[in-house]
């Protein structure tokens, strides 16, 4: 990563990942040299483009345990969202038309979801606890023998939390219902094993990992059971019929070379994640009362880290740390008024919904910036709550959840 | 988003913050906003011969709304009970060029001068 003066510590990396150099320098002949279209058949061109994708096609489904047959190309974990949901509900269409899914999946899944309500599907949406997990005799309970498919995802883009995979896995397995997962955030990060864990489909996106924006995939089983889908483009049948389009050979080298190295290095990478989540976890307690963390140290991904400093809102905490690129909740929502929707459907008030930051840590993060971001949130966590109305009536002693509060007037 | 340079200013140098004895008879206290909406305001003024002489806040909110408590409590200082209680919430929009989004925030600092005032003549009243 190319650090830049004048620019804060980036710690949003749930948000996106720098392109790791050593993935630019894989991409770079795949522009203007080796540039054939994959689908050209008939030429030393097309051949040796094919032959780059299908490489990187192996990277991938390696990380996953999956075959490379398996791995469906998309302009990312979005539209692999979308393929995933409408694809199989119209497919599958004369089985049932029953979907579910969970309260803290990310916005792409979720208007799915209620997109395919609007028209006739029939939609669960399941509940979390408080530490994000869905509760699996509530998922038992929600199939019926209308439900198609079940998208639970992989790792929470707020929070990091990981969802058991593998028994939600089995229980669509017993139920004989499609089990997709957006493993957006999962993805490179944690060991993920398709056959083990019993996923039929599967989202992934190389900028999470380090690789270029616009590319990502959709692993779609092919046996035991063979998963199909209902195209949402078509054109020339590439990618067994599912996505059309020519293959961006640049971009898939540049995903497949990320997964290569990311499937390489996780172990070590996320030993030094979690020191340096745990560390600034341990410092920021140290030094400051009244700090939350959403999600879990032990649980969640290894830079994840999702805190709430009570008596202060998250977004002016955000202004204030202005020389540290984070997030309040997800990226998506940040620009909106909303608190998190993620952190109220695990249980957390308004109060503290409203005062959470995401810190991502991240491949290129240093010890350094650690302190940096340290000293930097004590500090202005001191000012605003020396600001901040709440502050002062706890630490008179007064209960705020007692307070008669005047809130008709809707706010956010 | 972008705030502009006064929201930056009043929120990076907030002027008059602070707290003033609530049971001081000359003190109005007005607490508006509840924490589940994002911003909780509390404005005080302390009155002397029907002229506010200080004025104080502390705000839970996002810049714009530290930004407009702010500068209710520089518009206050100086003026009567009269004056102040005319203060409107379109000259904090425009003094700090607040966004369609953040309009909230100077309504709520109105209701804050307002429900300051209130309570000043509530105790005077007794």
């Amino acid at each position: 990563m190319i650090k830049r003066e004048n620019m804060p510590i980036y710690m949003d990396y749930q948000a996106t990942t720098p392109v790791d150099p050593r993935v630019v320098d894989k991409m770079m002949p795949y522009f203007s040299e080796i540039f054939g279209n994959a689908a050209s058949r008939t030429h030393a061109y097309g051949w040796e483009s094919e032959k780059a994708v299908e490489t990187a096609r192996k990277h991938i489904a390696e990380l996953i345990s999956a075959d490379a047959k398996d791995i469906i190309f998309t302009s990312g974990a979005t539209e692999s969202n979308n393929l995933a949901l409408k694809g199989a509900m119209d497919f599958y269409k004369d089985k049932g038309d029953h979907l579910i899914t969970v309260a803290t999946e990310h916005k792409c899944v979720i208007d799915t979801a209620r997109y395919l309500k609007q028209q006739g599907k029939q939609l669960t949406v399941l509940p979390v606890d408080d530490a994000g997990r869905v509760n699996l005799e509530d998922l038992k309970n929600a199939i019926t023998d209308k439900t198609v498919i079940l998208s639970v995802m992989g790792v929470n883009n707020e929070t990091g939390t990981m969802q058991d995979l593998k028994a939600i896995g089995k229980i669509c397995k017993e139920h004989g219902v499609l089990f997709h997962t957006d493993a957006a955030q999962a993805f490179g990060k944690v060991e993920l094993d398709v056959e083990d864990m019993g996923i039929d489909l599967m989202s992934i996106s190389a900028h999470k990992i380090y690789g270029p924006k616009g590319i990502g995939a959709l692993y779609v089983r092919r046996r035991k059971p063979r998963v199909r889908l209902t195209p949402l483009i078509h054109g020339g049948g590439q990618e067994r019929g599912m996505r059309s389009g020519t293959l961006s050979t640049s971009l898939i080298v540049g995903f497949g070379e990320a997964s290569r190295i990311a499937k390489e290095e996780m172990e070590p990478e996320a030993n030094r994640l979690i020191e340096l989540k745990k560390y600034m976890y341990n410092k920021l307690n140290e030094q400051l009362e009244e700090v939350y963390l959403n999600g879990s140290l032990e649980d969640g991904i290894p830079g994840n880290l999702n805190l709430s400093f009570a008596f202060i809102e998250g977004e002016s905490l955000m202004m204030a740390i202005k020389g540290l690129a984070v997030s309040s909740g997800s990226a998506c929502t940040s620009a909106s008024l909303e608190s998190s929707y993620v952190l109220k459907a695990m249980g957390k008030g308004d109060d503290l919904a409203h005062t959470s930051i995401r810190f991502g840590i991240g491949r290129f993060t240093t010890k350094e910036e650690i302190e940096i971001a340290v000293e930097t949130v004590v500090r202005e966590v001191n000012r605003l709550r020396d600001l901040s109305p709440l502050w002062e009536m706890f630490k008179e002693g007064i209960d705020l959840s007692k307070i008669q509060w005047n809130d008709e007037h809707g706010g956010h | 988003m972008a705030y502009s340079d006064k929201v930056i200013d009043h929120y990076e140098n907030p002027r008059n913050v602070g707290t003033l004895d609530k049971d001081n008879e000359n003190v109005g206290t007005g607490l508006v906003g509840a924490p589940a909406c994002g911003d909780v305001m509390r404005l005080q003024i302390q009155v002397q011969d029907n002229k506010i002489v200080d004025a104080k806040f502390k705000t839970f909110g996002c810049g714009s709304a530290i930004a407009s408590s702010s500068l209710a409590t520089e518009m206050l200082k100086g003026k009567s009970l009269d004056e102040a209680k005319d203060i409107k919430n379109t000259q904090i929009v425009e003094e700090l060029a607040l966004p369609p989004v953040k309009i909230h925030c100077s309504v709520l600092a109105e209701e804050a001068i307002k429900s300051a005032i209130e309570d000043y003549k509530e105790k005077q009243g007794k």
